[in-house]
């Protein structure tokens, strides 16, 4: 049985002012255990939404989602979120950031500095553990993220557009990073991103999503060597972003309102 | 060197009262010199009755501030997180926010007499506003995905409201308390004058009506400089409090 069931799930965007938005309509996905699944659609098409939905912040209007079998009623360390502008405590170090997760769980204190301080090396922060995020390059915050989120151990990891206010060089570092220690220790990934060739490469299926209302458009399984070093430039590769861009780009020229050419 | 620098018109202030004093510009009444005004300061700590009344001040305006930042705090923030508490409270906040406070010392008076009770509610009354506003701005402030990252690594609501969103508050929270701390030098001195048995404002008041306006001179100008220093301690520790943001 799959880890995540999203069955039929409907939502409505309610501004605070202004009409209604239909943002999801029955959208259905399933996703198994240990899977890397990318959620590749148009700026708007509510992918991060869907995540959110599945995340627990966002209430299930119609259809319904569980994990593990249980319907998902509100945030739980079960399910551990990156988000794209790092969302890290302004007011708590690195390393307190990272313990933060730590202590919610009730985990004791020694541990609980032995498990942070792995995580900080982990990523590759060793020595920045008493900077403040504002001391931080953006690439610094996301990797610190990274640590608070994985260093808690959530069995599912939500990312919304983790690498996307990045720059194009750390941005590479860090999706090859992600995938070692995804690759190190494997936990089912959801990861939305508008960066098709950033889906190919570390997704093992790519669900692109239509323009507004989203909908779950097609499933594309990946199957490309990622441990190429030349996996870009490989033809496995680039027939796979060639074929997904051709599904999105139609979407994001409807979002757009533009006729289809 | 650059603090003695930055206060030197302060200096030039002091030497110029004095000699318009000397020189007999203004009656001496009037403008009594500084000279004398500061000796007219040392007998009154020699006398007791500067610390005596200032104790009293002092226990008045703290206890007034304290409560005004516990409930203004509070209400603040549970009026930006909590839609019935802002429905509830906030046309009050908003009626009461134009109030002159210094209108209410009669009222308070009536209520609780002539005694520390009077001053302290005028105190908290008054200074609960700033302290209130920054409170629910800055707890407005606080960023969704803050509050959903603490969410999911476990904490419950409560939970977060404290570990996120009084953080988040914390720098226009600060911000509030400054405008309350001098706010409550006004209200405290002003209620005083009116109707006290002791305390700063009674004693120039007192003072004032004796003709001793040299010892008048000398507390007003206490009260000023009590006024500076408890801003820049405050300042400090606002510092402090948010080194994160430097």
């Amino acid at each position: 049985m799959a880890q995540i069931v999203v069955d039929r799930v409907r939502h409505t965007y309610r501004p605070p002012r202004g009409k209604p938005v239909l943002a999801l309509e029955d959208v259905s996905l399933e996703v198994r255990e240990r899977e890397f699944v990318a959620l590749l659609g148009p700026s708007g098409c509510g992918k991060s939404t869907l995540l959110y939905l599945i995340g627990g912040f966002l209430p299930v209007e119609s259809g319904g989602i569980a994990v593990d079998g249980k319907p998902v009623a509100a945030p739980g360390p079960d399910r551990g979120i990156v988000f794209q502008h790092f969302a890290l405590f302004p007011w708590k170090t690195v390393r307190g950031n990272i313990l933060y997760g730590l202590e919610r769980q009730g985990m004791a204190s020694a541990e609980r500095q032995k498990r942070a301080q792995h995580f900080i090396d982990l990523v590759g922060l060793t020595g920045f553990e008493d900077s403040f995020p504002s001391h931080l390059s953006g690439g610094m915050k996301q990797r610190a993220a990274l640590a608070r989120t994985l260093a808690f151990d959530p069995k599912i990891l939500l990312m919304d557009e983790p690498f996307g206010a990045l720059d194009a060089q750390t941005r590479h570092l860090m999706q090859t990073e992600l995938l070692g220690i995804w690759q190190r220790t494997p936990k089912t990934v959801i990861f939305v991103t508008h960066d098709v060739q950033e889906a190919v490469y570390l997704a093992d299926r790519v669900a692109v999503m239509s323009a507004r209302p989203g909908r779950i458009k097609t499933i594309v399984d990946i199957k490309v060597d990622k441990t190429d070093p030349g996996v870009f430039k490989a033809k496995a590769f680039v027939d796979k972003v060639d074929e997904i861009w051709n599904l999105v780009k139609v979407e994001a020229i409807k979002a757009q309102g533009a006729p289809a050419a | 060197m650059k603090a003695l620098l930055r206060y030197s018109p302060l200096l030039i202030l002091a030497i110029g009262w004095e000699l318009v004093s000397r020189l007999g510009l203004v009656s001496g009444d009037a403008l009594p010199s500084l000279t004398a005004v500061a000796a007219a300061w040392v007998d009154l700590v020699r006398d007791g009755d500067l610390v005596s009344n200032g104790l009293a001040s002092l226990y008045r305006g703290g206890a007034g501030l304290a409560l005004a930042i516990m409930i203004g705090g509070t209400l603040g923030i549970l009026m930006a997180r909590w839609k019935p508490v802002n429905v509830i409270f906030g046309p009050i906040v908003e009626i009461f926010y134009p109030v002159p406070k210094t209108a209410l010392i009669p009222v308070t008076v009536i209520w609780l007499g002539l005694g520390d009770r009077s001053k302290i509610l005028l105190i908290v009354l008054g200074c609960m506003i700033p302290v209130t506003i920054g409170a629910f701005n800055g707890a407005r402030s606080a960023e969704q995905v803050l509050i959903w990252s603490a969410r999911s690594m476990g904490a419950d609501r409560i939970r977060t409201l404290w570990d996120v969103v009084v953080p988040s508050a914390l720098p226009e929270l600060l911000n509030g308390i400054r405008t309350a701390l001098a706010l409550a030098f006004i209200l405290l001195v002003s209620s005083e004058l009116i109707t006290a048995q002791n305390g700063f404002g009674y004693l120039i008041g007192s003072l004032g009506d004796n003709g001793n306006y040299d010892a008048m001179y000398a507390v007003v100008l206490t009260v000023a400089l009590l006024g500076f220093a408890a801003d820049r301690l405050y300042q400090v520790l606002m510092h402090e409090m948010l080194i994160w943001r430097q």
